[in-house]
């Protein structure tokens, strides 16, 4: 692997672009759940057949697990103030601030994997309900945008797993502008949600 | 894996990549897969790009040609076409609903294929990160994967014509409920829909991948000195093409899904209720048509920006090159592309004034449409001081330039008259539209991308193109391409409907002719297109050798090798300290600055 070819200011440049690549993939993903949204409502307007329906409580126990999870990344990143001198050395050998990192980067993926399973049980107790993706324009959107958000979500899962391998393996350093991109990202995924839920709730 | 020492972001892959002969070897030389099919690297991508429109572009000549054969002679045998479609074209003979599905994959293949690929992607992903001094894109996996994914979407279009009921016949713009509601609605309604709607949802994909890793690139990858004054003008042409690409192509892919799910899952997003086609009641209720056609149209109207704005980009990069005097106005030239880019997004109404829309909504589009000439007769006009007085050194990239300006007027005015729904109420159906959009988006578009080929083909080559072979091509497709679309004007002025396959009705038999005229110039046309092709290929290996910067242009991509090694710069990495605009410059000691040269300039 040759790496002294690839000189200091060039590399800065790159590191600082994961965070440019999301936000403008945050971009992205607001552009088209705009266009859902505005499917939503003309949709909800275009006919009477809208039948609005209870959601699954456990949509808002899933709301406050996206929202926890938020906050321990949030405490992984603060925490995440590497030292040269610890570049390239172990995380589990190593008893300081990295470690600990990489212990809330564990938390949120855990509190990510519940909400995608909190997910799942919603859609279960929908169709147990006899509510399904073609029943009505309501469940239909509902089906919609759970289903993309979460698949949003899945992505950021597998950006947590990326950076926590990079803390563990000891390149401190460079998961710093990683994990401040996978902290955008998922911060992006919890606004989205609560905005989807509440796109859900209301009624136009 | 265990690491020793610092990595910084993609160190590895990028050190180990020699893709081209010559090029300095950092570690091991990758395979041939490695190198020129799944390449990281963005000149390679580049011109896999523009491959894939070449192959696309030659798929659509081919189908208009078919769609003009049967217009002018309708009972007419194309010979062995029977083998492609046994049920659409029987004895070789094509069918009202066979030339309707020869005109949705035409139209298709040319917007989505040729149009977004040759001009944005192509020539944007070979010259971008060398016009703004990077040795790649932000992302090189992602970029693989745009061109990839759009790959794989061309296939899966393409496989519409081998399915049992062929290619979709409901136009590139799928209006639904048509698109949506499958088999009875026509042959190629069922599987061949599915398969479009597909192919147009991944086709999203790739270009999202794409304008994602242009606008990264831009904002973090330019070199030292390269302010965004001084970004050359086909970078900010890209720059903003990309901006546009981005929200455009995120409103189309929802758009999509939801067209898959009605034709798949049973959903009624665009299906209203109590349709009965073919005398069956359809199962779907509720759903809203104009939402596709609003949905489809935020998209479809930028499309046609993401066509242009790279050629206007293109355009400005040459004419001054070689009329050797600076753009006129180069700030106003750049805040006239972001106004259009803007306004692109305030006109999508303008393509429903048929709808049956609200007379008001009708006007509110209807005026920034008129709007956004302002903007687009300002570039013009900026084009046309630069070159006055100037001793333009006519090679075939500036004829095309001008052709490019020619086309684009012409088509330009006949705007004026659509944008107005009083007018557009006659003109929208018939053939006036098409000589409209053939004008503006398609020609001009194309004599960009030609532009472009015969600018760029020396600095992706190490070639030069033939230029009387090239001069040769360029007047007889000018001639050619008004010979075509500006017939189609005064058809659709005395009434010549559009999207009929054959015109037999008595009141249309008049004009048969005149059909028979532009299949003639269509026909010709296209072949001129074969000395393009020859050119292209004969170049490559006999084509004079290019100089560095054989145009004596300023731009960065000048100051490299032709062809450039892998990493653009070969280690070096360029400052920046002029604008990409200095020609003619009295007291220095050439006519021209590079923008790499640290030449102080007089002040003037």
């Amino acid at each position: 692997m040759n790496v002294s070819l690839q000189p200091a200011p060039r590399a800065a440049q790159h590191a600082g672009s994961a965070t440019t690549g999301v936000w403008v993939g945050v971009a992205t993903i607001s552009m088209s759940f705009a266009a859902y949204t505005s499917a939503l409502v003309v949709r909800q307007g275009s006919a009477t057949d809208w039948l609005h329906f209870h959601l699954p409580f456990v949509l808002y126990v899933d709301t406050a697990l996206i929202l926890a999870s938020s906050v321990t990344l949030e405490r992984a990143r603060r925490n995440h103030v590497p030292k040269a001198e610890d570049e390239g050395r172990d995380v589990i050998s190593l008893p300081g601030p990295a470690s600990r990192t990489a212990t809330w980067l564990g938390y949120t993926f855990l509190l990510g994997l519940l909400f995608v399973a909190g997910q799942l049980l919603a859609w279960r107790q929908l169709a147990a309900q006899g509510l399904f993706l073609a029943t009505n324009p309501s469940s239909a959107f509902f089906y919609i945008l759970t289903a993309l958000h979460g698949l949003h979500l899945l992505g950021g899962l597998c950006a947590l797993i990326y950076v926590r391998r990079r803390v563990q393996s000891g390149a401190l350093l460079g998961a710093k502008p990683a994990l401040a991109a996978v902290s955008l990202y998922w911060h992006f995924m919890a606004v989205l949600w609560v905005s989807i839920l509440l796109l859900l709730i209301f009624r136009f | 894996m265990s690491e020793a020492v610092p990595r910084p972001d993609r160190g590895a892959d990028r050190g180990t990549e020699g893709t081209q002969p010559g090029a300095p070897h950092h570690g091991p030389t990758l395979g041939f897969w490695r190198t020129h099919v799944f390449s990281l690297d963005h000149k390679v991508i580049g011109r896999q790009y523009l491959d894939l429109a070449l192959v696309a572009v030659t798929t659509g000549m081919v189908l208009s040609w078919l769609m003009r054969i049967h217009l002018a002679w309708p009972t007419a045998s194309v010979p062995g076409l029977q083998h492609l479609s046994p049920n659409g074209a029987a004895n070789g003979v094509i069918s009202p609903e066979y030339y309707l599905s020869l005109m949705t994959m035409h139209g298709t293949i040319m917007v989505f294929f040729v149009l977004t690929t040759a001009p944005f992607a192509g020539f944007g992903n070979f010259v971008l990160p060398i016009q703004i001094g990077a040795e790649d894109m932000a992302f090189p996996r992602f970029n693989m994967m745009s061109f990839w994914v759009t790959a794989c979407s061309f296939v899966v279009l393409l496989a519409s014509f081998f399915v049992a009921d062929g290619p979709a016949i409901s136009g590139w713009t799928a209006y639904a409920p048509l698109s949506a509601v499958g088999k009875d609605a026509g042959p190629g309604q069922e599987l061949g829909q599915t398969l479009w709607a597909v192919s147009i949802a991944i086709f999203c994909v790739g270009q999202l991948l794409g304008s994602l890793n242009f606008i990264a690139t831009t904002l973090d990858l330019r070199a030292k000195g390269m302010t965004l004054s001084r970004l050359p003008y086909a970078t900010w042409a890209w720059f903003i093409t990309s901006v546009i690409g981005l929200i455009a192509f995120s409103v189309l892919l929802p758009a999509c899904i939801l067209l898959i799910l009605d034709r798949v899952a049973g959903t009624s997003f665009f299906i209203p209720g109590g349709l009965v086609i073919s005398d069956r009641l359809q199962p779907h209720s509720g759903g809203s048509p104009m939402l596709w056609q609003h949905l489809f149209w935020f998209f479809g109207h930028p499309e046609v920006y993401i066509a242009i704005l790279p050629g206007l980009g293109i355009v400005a990069t040459i004419l001054p090159a070689m009329a050797r005097k600076p753009l006129l106005g180069p700030r106003v030239f750049i805040g006239c592309m972001i106004a259009i880019g803007f306004l692109s997004y305030m006109v999508w109404g303008h393509h429903m004034f048929l709808s049956g829309m609200n007379p008001l909504s009708a006007t509110l589009f209807s005026v920034p449409t008129l709007i956004i000439t302002i903007p687009a007769t300002i570039i013009t006009l900026l084009w046309i001081g630069t070159i006055y007085g100037s001793r333009l050194r006519l090679t075939t990239a500036s004829l095309f330039c001008l052709g490019f300006l020619s086309v684009f007027v012409t088509g330009g005015l006949s705007g004026f008259f659509l944008a107005q729904p009083s007018i557009d109420t006659y003109l929208h159906g018939t053939y006036f539209v098409v000589g409209h959009f053939h004008f503006v988006m398609g020609v001009a578009s194309m004599f960009g991308i030609f532009a472009g080929v015969y600018y760029w083909y020396p600095k992706m080559y190490g070639r030069m193109l033939n230029e009387t072979i090239g001069k040769v091509h360029f007047w007889l497709t000018f001639v050619g391409v008004y010979c075509i679309f500006m017939p189609m004007h005064w058809l659709g002025l005395a009434g010549n409907v559009r999207r009929y396959s054959a015109f037999t009705d008595d009141y249309m038999k008049g004009m048969a002719p005149l059909h028979r005229f532009i299949t003639i110039g269509a026909l010709a046309t296209g072949a001129v297109q074969l000395l393009f092709f020859f050119n292209l290929i004969w170049s490559r290996r006999r084509g004079a050798l290019a100089p560095d910067n054989p145009w004596e242009a300023t731009s960065l991509e000048w100051t490299t090798p032709s062809p450039p090694p892998h990493d653009n710069f070969g280690g070096r990495h360029p400052v920046v300290y002029h604008g990409p605009n200095e020609y003619g410059m009295a007291g220095s000691t050439g006519d021209y600055v590079m923008q790499s040269s640290p030449e102080v300039l007089p002040v003037t």
